[in-house]
């Protein structure tokens, strides 16, 4: 399409140029809808569930219809606590060790395979990994402590790299600049670099836990397949019944789906699967949502006055 | 605050590598006490790596090399001060404004916490006089709580300023310290690293050559690493002695 002069005509260009955004606005509109289906589906399914308080507190039944699923919501977010307890402080000082004190050389490099060697492993190597380990060579038995392990697992190498990431998004000069004024790196990593990456890695936390929050492989083998009923006046640590006994086996919702749907003997298992799923389902998107509040709130406090 | 500065600084027989490629060459300068010494130069000449080889921001570069000695007084930079005690009294001002995620008086007041012994009065007292010392007390002591990040460009690089200032330091070096501010701000800067010049020795990088004949008394021109000519700011703009001094000047290359 050249003319005498030697110019291009811009109109092949333009013509390029709405084509690809149609292509593009296509792809994204059917990853918009295909969301939207799943989780309209999901929610839709068990939205007469989702709204029964007997259900959302009750506890399940082995073999007649109206079981509920209130040791299971209590064990997912009980589980997911104490995952990141144990995750966040290691992934959050891995981090800062990959990003400020040694960001190349081999150690950093073996870090960084083994991080992302981590992060490729399928979840149900995990959980048999974690059955061997904590279950059985530790003897810790089907137990909540088994699965916040195993589920740190899981959960490490993505919270090293969101971390990672928040970290190295901090512009050189606020860390030039508290060296500059005389502080140790430790200082500046604690008083400037953690601070202003902090929103980014509210946001990165919380998405990863909405993850862990819907992870059955790697807990069928560790933190169990069943839901002893507890007790919220129970403080004997060493009770089953006692919620916060970390020893007890603990099934989770999304184990809770997978089992009902496997070995369930249930009349009513598919109405308790889909509502089980659709609980499991907005405590998901509640997530993702929360962790956008968040961190618009906390980069908004840290600008603004 | 402390005494003025009695002694300036003192570069000899600079070299600096990073890796394999060298990018100071043999530099050696004076830049006097209570004085502003302006680096010109064009982009890539050295003149940043040489500031930031004053207060050693270059010691953790992987790969970097330096020879040559820096003298403060009669203490040797790189051998007899501690690198974090160096930085107290070798202030630094960068590019862009950047103050820490904390509020204004924290900004000024954390690095005298950190290095100086200071009752909350005389803490109190120090961060009034840096503020004001920058000029920016009168528009912000009603709201010291507030987020240093809440200020204007010009604002924060005063207050930045006025921190590197309130850890009483005999040098304050800045790194074209107005490149990123517009230019009302940057005549109140250029203003303060005059004042500032009373009694601390002060060192900056500039591009902006008309920056440097407002407030340098002297001026070293470097380029390709090397340190090509120094001279009174006057005398070096207006008869350069150098070739390449005389073209950069003129616009012919930079």
């Amino acid at each position: 399409m050249t003319d005498p002069t030697g110019v291009r005509s811009p109109k092949a260009a333009r013509t390029k140029d709405r084509a690809a955004t149609a292509v593009l606005a296509a792809i994204v509109f059917a990853i918009v809808v295909m969301l939207v289906v799943v989780v309209g589906h999901v929610v839709a399914s068990g939205a007469g569930k989702l709204v029964d308080l007997s259900f959302l507190s009750g506890k399940p039944e082995q073999f007649k219809a109206g079981g509920g699923i209130g040791p299971e919501i209590f064990n997912s977010f009980y589980l997911l606590l104490l995952t990141l307890l144990i995750s966040l402080p290691i992934s959050l000082l891995a981090a800062v060790f990959l990003t400020q004190y040694l960001p190349e050389g081999p150690v950093a490099r073996v870090a960084k395979t083994a991080i992302e060697t981590l992060s490729s492993l399928p979840s149900i190597v995990v959980g048999l990994f974690g059955m061997l380990a904590f279950v059985l060579s530790a003897g810790w038995g089907f137990s909540i402590l088994s699965g916040a392990l195993a589920l740190t697992m899981f959960n490490l190498p993505i919270l090293v790299r969101v971390i990672q990431q928040a970290l190295e998004a901090v512009p050189r000069t606020q860390r030039d600049a508290a060296l500059a004024l005389g502080l140790t790196r430790w200082e500046a990593t604690t008083m400037i670099l953690i601070p202003v990456a902090m929103p980014a890695i509210v946001t990165g936390v919380i998405i990863s836990a909405g993850r862990v929050f819907g992870e059955a492989a790697a807990l069928i083998y560790t933190a169990g397949q069943s839901a002893p009923t507890l007790d919220f006046l129970n403080f004997d640590l060493s009770s089953t019944s006692c919620p916060w006994n970390v020893m007890r086996p603990a099934e989770t919702l999304a184990v809770h789906i997978w089992k009902i749907n496997s070995e369930g003997v249930v009349p009513d298992l598919s109405a308790v699967s889909a509502g089980t799923a659709a609980v499991l389902m907005v405590c998901i998107l509640a997530f993702n949502v929360i962790a956008r509040l968040v961190g618009r709130a906390l980069e908004r406090r840290m600008t603004a006055a | 605050m402390g005494g003025e500065a009695k002694d300036g600084l003192v570069a000899g027989h600079v070299s600096l590598w990073y890796g394999d490629s060298q990018a100071l060459r043999d530099v050696s300068l004076e830049m006097r006490p209570r004085e502003v010494t302006a680096l010109i130069g064009p982009s890539g000449c050295g003149k940043s790596t040489f500031l930031r080889c004053l207060n050693r921001m270059n010691d953790r570069i992987p790969g970097c090399r330096v020879e040559g000695s820096f003298r403060l007084g009669d203490q040797d930079l790189y051998r007899d001060v501690d690198s974090y005690e160096l930085r107290r009294r070798v202030g630094m001002v960068f590019q862009r404004p950047s103050p820490f995620p904390l509020s204004i008086y924290e900004n000024v007041a954390y690095g005298v916490k950190r290095h100086l012994r200071r009752g909350k009065s005389q803490l109190d007292a120090t961060v009034e006089r840096s503020l004001t010392e920058v000029g920016l007390w009168d528009e912000v002591k009603d709201k010291l709580n507030d987020a240093g990040t809440s200020l204007s460009g010009g604002q924060q690089q005063r207050l930045c300023i006025a921190r590197a200032l309130a850890v009483d330091p005999e040098v304050i070096l800045m790194d074209e310290p107005t490149s990123a501010l517009d230019p009302i701000a940057t005549s109140s800067i250029e203003e303060l690293a005059a004042s500032i010049s009373r009694e601390r020795t002060v060192v900056i990088v500039t591009h902006n050559m008309q920056q440097a004949a407002r407030i340098a008394r002297r001026t070293a021109f470097f380029y390709l690493g090397e340190l090509v000519e120094v001279a009174e700011t006057r005398e070096l703009f207006a008869t350069p002695k150098d070739k390449r001094t005389e073209d950069y000047l003129t616009g012919r290359f930079g």
